[in-house]
């Protein structure tokens, strides 16, 4: 496939004017009209029967107008789930609670005040129960999380390859060969990759409006994916999705918690269609963490075999993945998608195995990088500590291991998935090569000579993203589940207007991807149109086609694509218009400067006024043509695209309280073709923060109850400004084969390329005192523990 | 029977009565004492600018200039802000002049979602007011108390040297991206 | 996010305010709110009167009264950090507090008064041998820093009483410094000192260590303080002294350490707060 021209210009963000003004709307800023609130009764206990729900008393509170309860949704069945492996999740608690902070009883008041008074006057009855909440002790399946599924493990993820039993065993073979050789080194470690909760600062918020007389659904949400809850609607209530518009206005931050169909959603919309007025759900901050979902939660052990000159024989990683109480939108589908990275950028045997268990904790999902954080995390720990056992260049071991340049493009990994394209080696190279990290290198070892523990860490890394391929529908992912059987392809429309204005309607669902700015790029720069001159919408379910949504750092790479090939379409159009006009051959007409003139005569032009003008008098236009200007396009990628870079950071330790601090963190990442340097930058810079905070500060913690004990901001510290240092960002570009853009996508690569580089940095840092390893986050209690437990085992 | 929790009810709620100016419009009128700021900003007066993203005073999405200093708005009572002079994200621009502030944000990308924009601009105002030379390291602290979870704080440091360089009257560094390209 | 409703008043002075406060059951002194009104929002706690002293006037100066500097009890977490007669252990522990909206807001004596474990003035008014000043039905009294941390907070202050101002030290050298939940001297302190040391002709002649974030309420390093008293200062003295920092207090677990880890960094943050104060 041919590869466009690149666009390349940091050009500011349309969305920021708004923004910065104050005059943004999210769902929380939208009044409608006699508007009613919510605010739910939640569940203290983990695991508990309800006995019973007494709404007396709330009901006759100042302002309330109803309370519902399961007994008044059961009807409407359990909430949707894409990826239905495991229990479902009840609108309402139905006689047993799951998890703390599962909603029990819905209170709908006047205000909000109101409404939270109210939820504090339900009397619900509870008898506490066993809760499990350790993964290992669910896997154990001595006691059942649900009585209703045979097994706590839901499903259990193996490669590879992915999918082939016989070459599974093959590779579990080929390893435990390797084993027995004696000029083999084995190194293994259990790692936790700790749970997260994805902290969107704009917590999710729903209000939903039902028309009687029109027969139709007006809804605005904090959602990722607009489609799939106008889906659900329209499957829950009985309604045709044409009758439900969702709109998700600014959306503030989605990080994967915003990708999901969500209980509040469906019991707002019930409740206004019960009530005939607009109802609205805010999220607090309080409920977020045991409402929406989290991510991550996984252990595992990760071991490598190979030789003492650096030749890997082969990776194995077997463990568990806390799926939480409830199945949502993919949640068990998250474990698999760290299945694709598996075997990272390496050629190695890999054998690949995690069980993702039911507990009685909040659902997770998808958040940032979903899955391929957690796989990169274990195999690039684990090389690493492969690296140090043998003595050899960590940046060496890796590239001597490399799948390399010429099995490309479309080489197949041990996991048996086709990664589109990639020069591994190149990349690495690449980032040793700077001068940042020459820099890093002279300021470890100077700080070394001075006593200090500062360490410097690498990392590289595949990621897997621009889902797409639609194929993926007969694994299962599609909006089938919400009624809208939908594969993972991409739409966009655009349409010049009779003013030679340009309108790109797309059906994403960005959270400050900066999509007006990119997609307006794309159609400027093929037409050739002033690029102030073409405008995006986004957002509305009825206006806009069929959207997957944003997520999977899929938009550019698929929507991308598909604004791009109606952008096309129009010019092909626009092409004979202006040939007829011109009376030159269409083949010869090219764009720029607002008109189309034929190649090689630059005088021999018409504006875009012009020929829009012909379109819409048809009359004007060739015999036979139809008028207007206006195309739509579906992009249905072939494959998923595989991006990849490597990281380094600079980390110093205080060993005698363990205060880890960031020095400095250089990059290479390679995402393709880039539209927006600026974007892309920003969009690294955010993933990136993510990863280091994973490694550096959060942690959701539960109790052996199942009682979150870092349910605020006060317990569970997110990064400020103060925490990170200003990164020094650096790319190659490889671009893509299976969009004609050639972007492979970048919302997630910070994160999935960081949390190991900083623990490995830290590693390094405090290798001369025996650490071998320190489970994230690497708050100073853990570091210091490390180190007293490594200075202990020296000594005894 | 089993356990249940009984929760403390509300009592009947205490009016009262608030006057201040916001953006320099005088506003006042009955309210609950239990209404916090950012209620009375975001509910009475429709100035949705000024954001709440959590309740333990600590994200500053809701930050507003209070008697010429960052307050977080949400954990700061109605009744307490009464005579008080407030300013909020809408105020910040005069005669349709952004404030180098906001041109910052703008011209450095320091923003994608946006949510947290208004407030950590509130606070970059009030840091730029003190101190309009800032080191990179008086900037993170200046807005040590702004959460942001898209933008890794990189360009709204980058934001806030630009609008700083701006209110000295010097020309702002070049972008990064256009000293690399 | 939404407090339950309550009565509110605020008086325009402390008679006023205390004559408030003694018709009502459950009732809250409310400053710069920076810790109450989280809880409220929370509802964890619901007072059923709120008690806001900032309209009185009057208690929003920092003074001078002989050898002690008296702090009112509206004075700002900024003001307290910046104002050049107050002891540097507590402008420092103002300064490490919360973040800048928090100490434009939030007052020195609401956060003594609070006792969080884990906040840093407290353990500086402690160490600094600090007075408290409370206002009740029956007058003022005086209460001395030491008898005033009862326990997780929980203060000597009676429910019918208003702190007017906390008074400390002038002389002699003190500093304090942390380790913050999030690393550095950010956020709540994991751990940190107080100290507070007079020095003279070349020996230490009295000294008070105070300790945060490591008990149930900011307590005193009686054995470090004992040890330290007659010796020169030295790196050595100091590293021994300190080393006794957990003696005969009772160190408590929570999320950010373990109470072995605790017991270390009372030493590591006394020894550091002690060399700081001496390098004034």
């Amino acid at each position: 496939m041919s590869t466009t021209s690149v666009l390349g210009g940091a050009i500011r963000r349309r969305e920021d004017p708004a923004l910065i003004r104050g005059r943004g709307r999210y769902v929380d800023d939208i009044k409608l009209p006699n508007a009613a609130h919510v605010a739910f009764v939640r569940s203290p206990f983990a695991h508990a029967k309800v006995n019973s729900i007494d709404t007396a008393e709330a009901k006759k509170m100042p302002g309330v107008v109803a309370v519902y309860t399961i007994d008044d949704v059961r009807h409407l069945g359990p909430l949707l789930a894409q990826v239905a492996v495991g229990k479902l999740k009840p609108l309402l608690a139905d006689g047993l609670v799951n998890h703390v902070g599962e909603a029990v009883a819905m209170v709908v008041a006047d205000n909000r005040y109101q409404a939270q008074d109210a939820a504090d006057a339900v009397i619900v009855d509870y008898n506490p129960l066993p809760a499990i909440v350790d993964m290992k002790e669910a896997a154990a399946d001595k006691a059942k999380v649900h009585d209703d599924l045979d097994s706590n493990v839901l499903i259990t993820w193996e490669g590879g390859p992915w999918g082939n039993e016989e070459g599974i065993a093959a590779t579990r073979q080929t390893i435990a060969d390797a084993k027995k050789r004696d000029d083999v080194v084995v190194v293994s470690q259990e790692m936790i990759n700790q749970r997260l909760i994805p902290t969107a600062i704009e917590p999710r918020a729903v209000a939903a409006d039902w028309n009687e007389g029109y027969g139709r659904f007006t809804v605005y949400s904090s959602t990722q994916i607009p489609h799939a809850l106008a889906g659900a609607i329209a499957k829950t209530f009985g309604l045709a999705a044409n009758s439900v518009d969702v709109t998700a206005p600014e959306v503030g931050g989605g990080f994967g918690a915003k990708l999901n169909i969500y209980a509040d959603e469906i019991l707002t919309a019930f409740a206004s269609m019960q009530l005939n007025r607009p109802v609205k759900y805010t999220e607090s901050r309080r409920e977020s963490p045991n409402n929406t979902i989290q991510g991550r939660g996984w252990v595992a052990t990760a071991t490598i075999t190979g030789t003492r000159d650096g030749e890997i024989l082969g990776f194995e990683l077997d463990g568990l993945a806390d799926m939480g109480a409830y199945t949502m939108n993919f949640t068990v589908a998250i474990p698999f998608l760290g299945t694709f990275v598996g075997a990272g950028q390496y050629k190695f045997p890999t054998h690949w195995k995690i069980a993702c268990v039911t507990t009685h904790t909040m659902t997770t999902d998808a958040y940032r990088g979903a899955g391929r954080p957690e796989a990169m995390y274990y195999l690039e720990r684990i090389v690493d500590a492969y690296a140090r056992e043998i003595g050899m260049d960590p940046a060496e071991v890796r590239i001597k291991n490399f799948i390399p340049a010429d099995s490309f493009p479309n080489a197949t990994s041990p996991i048996g998935f086709t990664h589109d394209t990639g020069e591994y080696q190149k990349n690495l190279e690449a980032l040793v090569a700077t001068t940042e990290y020459a820099e890093m290198k002279k300021e470890r070892d100077q700080a070394r000579s001075q006593g200090r523990h500062v360490g410097l860490g690498l990392s590289s890394y595949v990621e897997v993203c621009g889902f797409g391929p639609s194929a993926l529908a007969g694994l299962g992912f599609s909006w089938a589940a919400y009624g809208l059987p939908a594969a993972f392809s991409g739409s966009g429309l655009v349409r010049i207007n009779p003013d030679a204005s340009a309108t790109v309607i797309i059906g994403t669902g960005p959270s400050g991807q900066g999509h007006e700015t990119a997609w307006a790029q794309l159609v400027s720069d093929q037409l050739g149109l002033d690029y102030d001159k073409v405008r995006v919408s986004h957002g509305s379910t009825t206006e806009s086609p069929m959207g997957i949504g944003t997520f999977g750092s899929r938009s550019a790479a698929v929507d991308g694509s598909a604004a791009y090939e109606a952008a096309l379409k129009i010019k092909a159009k626009a092409a004979q218009i202006a040939a007829h006009i011109l009376e030159a051959s269409a083949d010869d007409i090219e764009f720029g400067g607002g008109a189309a003139h034929v190649a090689g005569s630059p005088d021999k032009s018409v504006t875009w006024e012009e020929i829009v003008t012909r379109a819409y008098q048809p009359h004007q236009l060739p015999e036979g043509m139809e008028g207007g200007l206006e195309a739509q396009s579906v992009f249905s990628p072939g494959n998923a695209t595989w991006p990849f870079g490597a990281h380094a950071a600079l980390v110093e330790v205080d060993p005698e309280t363990g205060d880890t601090k960031l020095l400095r963190y250089v990059t290479m990442d390679d995402c393709g073709n880039v539209i927006n340097p600026m974007i892309v930058d920003g969009q690294l810079h955010g993933g990136l923060v993510q990863g280091i905070a994973q490694a550096m500060m959060e942690d959701a913690i539960y109790d052996s109850e199942g009682n979150l004990l870092t349910g605020s901001l006060v317990d569970y510290p997110l990064p400020t400004a103060t925490d990170v240092p200003l990164f020094e960002l650096h790319r190659t570009v490889t671009p893509s084969n299976v969009n004609p853009l050639g972007v492979k996508g970048v919302g997630e690569a910070g994160t999935i390329g960081s949390a190991q580089t900083i623990v490995n940095a830290a590693v390094d840092a405090l290798y001369d005192l025996g650490v071998r390893h320190i489970d994230m986050p690497l708050r100073s209690r853990r570091v210091w523990q490390a180190i007293q437990e490594a200075s202990n085992g020296a000594r005894s | 029977m089993g356990w249940y929790f009984r929760l403390p009810i509300s009592k009947e709620a205490t009016v009262v009565k608030v006057a201040m100016t916001v953006n320099g419009r005088k506003v006042g009128g009955e309210v609950e004492a239990r209404t916090l700021l950012v209620h009375y900003i975001r509910e009475n007066l429709n100035l949705t600018g000024t954001h709440i993203g959590c309740e333990t005073s600590y994200c500053g999405a809701c930050t507003v200039m209070m008697d010429g200093r960052p307050v977080k708005s949400c954990t700061v009572l109605a009744v307490a802000a009464d005579g008080a002079e407030i300013m909020t994200i809408e105020g910040l621009a005069r005669d349709g002049q952004l404030h180098p502030v906001q041109e910052g944000f703008w011209e450095r990308h320091g923003l994608q979602c946006g949510y947290c924009t208004p407030g950590m601009i509130m606070a970059a105002v009030g840091l730029l007011q003190q101190n309009n030379n800032p080191t990179e390291d008086e900037i993170r602290h200046g807005i040590e108390g702004n959460l942001c979870r898209c933008t890794g704080y990189h360009n709204i440091v980058k934001a806030i040297e630009y609008a700083g360089a701006k209110m000295r009257g010097e020309e702002p560094a070049p972008a990064e991206w256009e000293v690399t390209a | 996010m939404f407090p339950r409703a309550f009565e509110y008043v605020a008086p325009a002075s402390i008679e006023e305010a205390v004559t408030a406060l003694k018709g009502s059951e459950f009732a809250k002194v409310m400053s710069g709110g920076m810790s109450l009104l989280p809880l409220m929002k929370l509802r964890l706690v619901s007072p059923e009167l709120v008690v806001d002293i900032g309209r009185i006037s009057g208690l929003d100066s920092i003074d001078d009264q002989g050898d002690m500097v008296s702090i009112g009890a509206l004075v700002r977490h900024y003001q307290t950090a910046e104002a050049q007669n107050v002891p540097r252990a507590l402008a420092q522990a103002a300064s490490y507090t919360g973040d800048v909206q928090v100490r434009n807001r939030g007052t020195t004596v609401g956060a003594v008064v609070h006792g969080d474990l884990a906040a840093d003035q407290p353990s500086a008014v402690l160490a600094l041998g600090g007075v408290i000043v409370a206002r009740g039905p029956n007058g003022t009294r005086e209460i001395a820093a030491d008898d005033f941390f009862v326990d997780a907070l929980t203060t000597a202050v009676e429910p019918d009483e208003v702190v007017t101002a906390i008074k400390v030290r002038k002389g002699g050298m003190s500093a304090y410094d942390k380790l913050g939940r999030r690393g550095g001297r950010t956020d709540y302190a994991v751990a940190g000192a107080a100290a507070w040391i007079q020095k003279d002709n070349g020996s230490i002649s009295d000294a008070r260590v105070a300790l945060t974030g490591v008990a149930a309420k900011p307590t005193l390093a009686t054995a470090t303080a004992q040890a330290l008293i007659g010796t020169d200062g030295s790196d050595k003295a100091i590293e021994e002294a300190a080393a006794k920092a957990a003696d005969g207090v009772t160190i408590l677990e929570d999320l950010y350490g373990s109470v072995e880890y605790k017991t270390h960094l009372a030493g590591v943050f006394a020894k550091r707060a002690i060399k700081r104060a001496l390098s004034a």
